[in-house]
């Protein structure tokens, strides 16, 4: 018998952005924790960056030959360090700051962004000694990233993505069309 | 007066002149003597023109024929010719005029003090100290002894400089000099008249470490601004502080009245200090009784309930927490304006805490019933455990401040024992859980919590589990049992918070697993006392 969405993903709603920079299928699900503080100049909710169903990189057949996190010249998202309860120091994203480089065995590469707007609290270390972990449990333990948004920021987020149920919709669209 | 030498003669002579009352003169000479300030305001008035008199009698040996001598006698204002006013030559004295040689002297009894604007004059009096008295028994506190602490007008310091610094000219004058180091504080001198007075209307001693404390405001608005002259000559004295309303507080007049130089304080006040027209103001009475702590274990039963309020929004989101459930009763045992409640760690709104329970302590604040039997310990308890199914108390006691320590201590230091239901996706057989009976002392690392993440720094915790037994139930559930290090997360233990917390119930299992239900079992803190 299976539970919920239970364990671990209790009390996540999810988010969804397809699509993300026009590239057909490159899915994205943000999971928005719901505890939060309450109070103007305070942080929002936890969410974390994951991988939608739809994702390239889910289909059977691929496998992942790397993931890279140092995203640029002078940025790597693993030299990322917070302090304190305000995580002073974290590296600011926005709704398209990219947070990794996936390569796929067959030559194809895949950037994965970060989807909202807030602080880099931390990258999945696990994924890069167990790339196979972003496959298998694309929605926990293979998650992307952890990113805290500020009170202000909150309701931004949601309204800039989809609901599951609107997810659902692409998704039902993408299928006639391509019948 | 026997106190007095005649180098304090021209003090008396000079303050007796310019409006200082009987007990200030006596402060100013250094007379120690408790029991002589208790005199009453008019003895001690016909003392010192006694004092005055002898002197005036020493140089006036030649005048014993009966004409009037240069009068140096006070006449109050209120008397006409009484006794007190003849002198025991039978001749009625008279009240000096002001071209007297001798310095004349106004009546200065019947005037509001210049130093202590009154309050070692009518607040030394009966009529006050039953005021006083009449305050706290209207508040209906329970206390076996008292503290009288009393708030001055911060410009009574600037007037005894004042005065100080005259009596310090008239001396230098006189080619005498004089330290200042014998002049006995006001306040003290104060509560050396009141505390007997009060501790009699009261019928308890004073005691200067005893938790009730009655405390009175004094203020002096018509003199209030005389403070003003300080802040441009010593302006790093005054800085705005935050919450207080006006910036010269009586330590900030103090520091600057050290700062400041003789010759600059002369320039700004006048020495003497002018008699003021009114006495102080007693502004407020007020009574505070030391925070009272009750300490005991309590047990969670709900799956519903948070240990504080859940207010979200100013929305109660959820009914009741355990704190209030607890508290309530206390408050209204105990007559107290607030509490603060505090635990040796505490648990999520839907565990529950079996066993006997988490040890808690709560102060309250300002209590006005303090002594509490026993037996009346026990009925409140179980008045508590009567209210609701959804706490219950055990232990309930009186402790002491310290005592709170023991019980933080035990939040960080001692183990924990818990009880949790696990699911499990993949089938299990019981041979597949047996192992974990067997491991002793697994270290976990766990990052902080997801759920917590918003709240709480980011870090790795290391956290061991020290004994595990599990108990199995069917294909997709067990119960597990553990004893564990203080401040593991048991629930992130079991579904891995994102594989945040290594090793976890699904990488052991190989499974994924999830945690349905969780109880505290124990909390293996040895306080409070078991009753």
């Amino acid at each position: 018998a299976a539970a919920g969405p239970g364990g671990a993903e209790r009390y996540f709603t999810r988010w969804y952005k397809p699509d993300v920079k026009g590239r057909p299928c490159e899915d994205f699900c943000v999971l928005q924790h719901s505890n939060r503080r309450v109070g103007w100049g305070g942080p929002g909710e936890i969410c974390v960056i994951t991988l939608a169903e739809a994702h390239p990189l889910l289909q059977s057949g691929k496998t992942i030959k790397s993931i890279n996190y140092q995203i640029s010249a002078n940025c790597s998202r693993l030299q990322n360090k917070v302090s304190g309860k305000s995580k002073r120091g974290a590296q600011f994203l926005t709704e398209l700051a990219p947070l990794c480089r996936i390569s796929s065995s067959d030559g194809e590469e895949y950037t994965i962004y970060s989807c909202i707007r807030g602080r880099l609290i931390e990258v999945n270390e696990n994924i890069l000694s167990n790339p196979a972990l972003l496959q298998q449990k694309p929605s926990t333990e293979g998650y992307i990233a952890v990113v805290l948004p500020k009170f202000e920021e909150s309701k931004s987020i949601t309204q800039g993505l989809l609901t599951r149920k609107e997810y659902e919709e692409v998704l039902l669209k993408r299928c006639d069309s391509s019948s | 007066m026997s106190s007095l030498t005649e180098k304090d003669r021209p003090v008396v002579q000079l303050l007796l002149n310019t409006g200082t009352c009987p007990r200030c003169i006596l402060r100013f000479c250094g007379v120690g003597s408790q029991v002589l300030y208790r005199h009453p305001a008019k003895d001690l008035m016909k003392d010192l023109q006694e004092f005055l008199k002898n002197n005036q009698e020493k140089e006036d040996t030649g005048c014993l024929d009966g004409a009037d001598p240069p009068s140096k006698r006070i006449r109050l204002e209120q008397t006409q010719e009484g006794p007190d006013d003849v002198n025991h030559n039978g001749v009625l004295q008279q009240v000096p005029s002001m071209n007297d040689g001798n310095a004349a002297m106004e009546s200065s009894a019947g005037k509001v003090c210049n130093v202590c604007l009154g309050i070692l004059q009518d607040f030394c009096e009966t009529d006050f100290v039953k005021k006083v008295c009449q305050k706290v028994n209207s508040a209906d506190y329970q206390f076996t002894s008292f503290v009288f602490s009393v708030s001055l007008p911060p410009q009574l310091s600037v007037r005894e400089r004042a005065a100080w610094l005259g009596v310090k000219q008239e001396m230098r004058n006189l080619g005498f000099s004089l330290a200042k180091d014998d002049i006995v504080q006001l306040k003290e001198a104060y509560k050396w008249i009141i505390h007997p007075q009060l501790s009699e209307e009261l019928g308890v001693p004073a005691d200067g470490k005893s938790l009730f404390e009655v405390s009175v405001v004094f203020a002096h608005p018509e003199t209030d601004k005389e403070c003003h002259f300080l802040a441009t000559a010593c302006p790093d004295c005054f800085k705005p502080a935050k919450n207080k309303q006006s910036v010269f507080t009586r330590m900030a007049v103090i520091k600057a009245l050290e700062k400041i130089k003789e010759e600059d304080f002369l320039k700004h006040f006048p020495c003497p200090p002018s008699s003021p027209k009114k006495l102080c103001d007693a502004l407020e009475i007020q009574c505070n009784n030391g925070a009272v702590f009750v300490a005991g274990r309590y047990n969670k039963y709900s799956r519903n309930l948070p240990q504080t309020p859940w207010i979200i929004d100013g929305e109660r989101k959820l009914e009741s927490s355990v704190e209030e459930l607890i508290s309530e009763h206390l408050m209204a045992e105990f007559k107290a304006d607030s509490f603060n409640f505090s635990s040796s760690g505490r648990e999520d709104v839907d565990v529950r805490t079996l066993g006997n329970g988490r040890p808690f302590a709560i102060e309250l604040v300002n209590p006005r019933r303090i002594h509490f039997t026993a037996e009346e310990m026990k009925r409140l308890q179980q008045a508590i455990n009567n209210s609701s199914d959804k706490i219950q108390v055990r232990d309930l006691q009186l402790v002491t401040r310290e005592a709170i320590g023991r019980m933080k201590e035990g939040e960080e230091e001692k183990t924990k024992t818990y009880s949790a239901l696990i699911w499990t996706d993949r089938a299990i057989q019981r041979e597949d859980i047996t192992f974990l009976d067997d491991i002793k002392e697994l270290k976990l690392d766990q990052k902080t919590p997801l759920r917590v993440l918003h709240r709480r720094p980011l870090a790795v915790r290391c956290r061991v589990i020290h004994t595990m037994r599990s108990e199995y139930i069917d294909e997709h559930h067990f119960r597990l049992h553990l004893k564990t290090q203080a401040g593991t997360y048991i629930k992130e233990f079991v579904h891995g918070d994102f594989g945040r917390t290594k090793p976890n119930i699904g990488s052991l299992l190989n499974r994924t697993a999830d945690i349905l239900e969780l109880d505290v079992e124990s909390v293996d803190v040895d306080w409070p006392p078991t009753l």
